[in-house]
């Protein structure tokens, strides 16, 4: 029960896009197509999830006994842009297909700010480390979710005509402003 | 290159936010008044101008392979410094911005001016070029935080001006996709 309360407010009412505001840069800079969304919402929940395993283990059997909490950021990018590495390597190595689906999404990882801010809110919000997995694939969801919506919006918008001076971006965030809109609508279910 | 136009740059003509779409979490996350949004975008400018500083020093000693992990670590160490200084001198700004200070060091617009500037130019210029686009970041969330607050609850920094209720979709979520969406339109509109 927990658990469920946990998903549905992830992905409907504190979506992490529409609502928190994490993971921007990759929600306007690969929403173009939906196919390439999807790639990238793939590639978040693999990461993501990894992270907030990793980041929990070193949080609570490295940094709070030796009361080092204050070098959590520091600590925290450093293994997150590691782990992209290595995780990109050992796919390479183990499942090409996977590596050529998400190759390209990757290195974009290490600056989407959605997975530090997930493994920062797992420690803060005192989870336990089965709750953190669910916590983290969750958002990674409500994440793939948002990106493909706005994808879709996307690509309706293309064949519309625009008034000149809100063509390109302006559109497209009035046109998420009024997506969060709909997922207000979710407020209150949990 | 002439230093007044590498400071005046980012202001408007290569704004971080409003031309470039740099650094948009903290810029929706944070603006829900014009305090906010000047108090992000002065902690985004030290770490921004520091960073710059350390980075332009070094350039000649990091080995090109491994200048982005550098450059992280020394942007994580100035974030954890305004991190802990504001925690303990501005604690209710601190509560405010909440996940956002330390998600400074993942602000693509920090990153993006030492890779592709500090780590290619003198210090001189790299210090200028770190507080004019600062200045520019800080602007654009001061603009952005006012026309929120102005239209979600009819005041300016704190100041209220008409006696009622706001329109509080500005200050929720949709309302920054919104009015970031406006002054972006305004700002192309400009830059003609």
């Amino acid at each position: 029960m927990e658990y469920i309360a946990i998903v549905l407010s992830a992905i409907l009412v504190n979506n992490i896009v529409l609502a928190q505001f994490l993971g921007l840069c990759p929600f306007f800079g690969v929403s173009n197509k939906i196919s390439t969304a999807a790639g990238m919402g793939g590639a978040v929940l693999f990461v993501m999830t990894i992270a907030a395993i990793v980041t929990y283990l070193i949080a609570h059997y490295i940094l709070i006994p030796l009361d080092l909490v204050y070098l959590r950021t520091v600590t925290y990018i450093l293994v997150i842009s590691s782990l992209v590495q290595m995780v990109e390597i050992i796919l390479k190595k183990v499942s090409p297909p996977l590596y050529q689906a998400l190759g390209i999404f990757l290195p974009l990882m290490t600056t989407n700010c959605a997975i530090l801010g997930v493994a920062i809110l797992v420690i803060q919000q005192d989870h336990t480390l089965m709750s953190g997995v669910v916590f983290a694939i969750a958002h990674s969801i409500g994440f793939t979710i948002a990106l493909v919506i706005l994808a879709g919006i996307r690509e309706q918008l293309e064949l519309l005509n625009v008034p000149k001076g809100m063509r390109g971006n302006p559109i497209i965030l009035v046109a998420a402003g009024l997506l969060a809109m709909a997922f207000m609508g979710f407020a209150g279910i949990v | 290159m002439d230093q007044a136009k590498n400071f005046t740059k980012g202001f408007i003509r290569e704004n971080p936010v409003f031309a470039l779409m740099l650094g948009l979490c903290p810029a929706l996350g944070t603006t829900t008044s014009a305090y906010n949004g000047m108090g992000m975008g002065l902690a985004t400018m030290f770490v921004v101008i520091m960073s710059n500083i350390v980075v332009s020093l070094i350039k000649d000693f990091v080995p090109n392979k491994v200048r982005i992990p550098s450059y992280i670590v020394i942007i994580a160490s100035f974030v954890t410094m305004v991190d802990l200084g504001m925690a303990g001198y501005m604690p209710a700004l601190h509560e405010q911005l909440g996940l956002f200070i330390p998600l400074i060091v993942v602000n693509c617009f920090v990153l993006g001016r030492a890779e592709a500037f500090a780590s290619r130019n003198t210090l001189g210029s790299s210090v200028v070029d770190g507080f004019g686009m600062g200045l520019g970041f800080t602007l654009a969330l001061t603009m952005l935080g006012a026309s929120r607050e102005i239209l979600g609850s009819y005041a300016l920094f704190g100041f209220q001006f008409i006696g009622q209720d706001g329109m509080l979709v500005f200050i929720l979520a949709p309302g920054a996709f919104i009015a970031l969406g406006y002054l972006i339109a305004l700002t192309n509109k400009l830059n003609k």
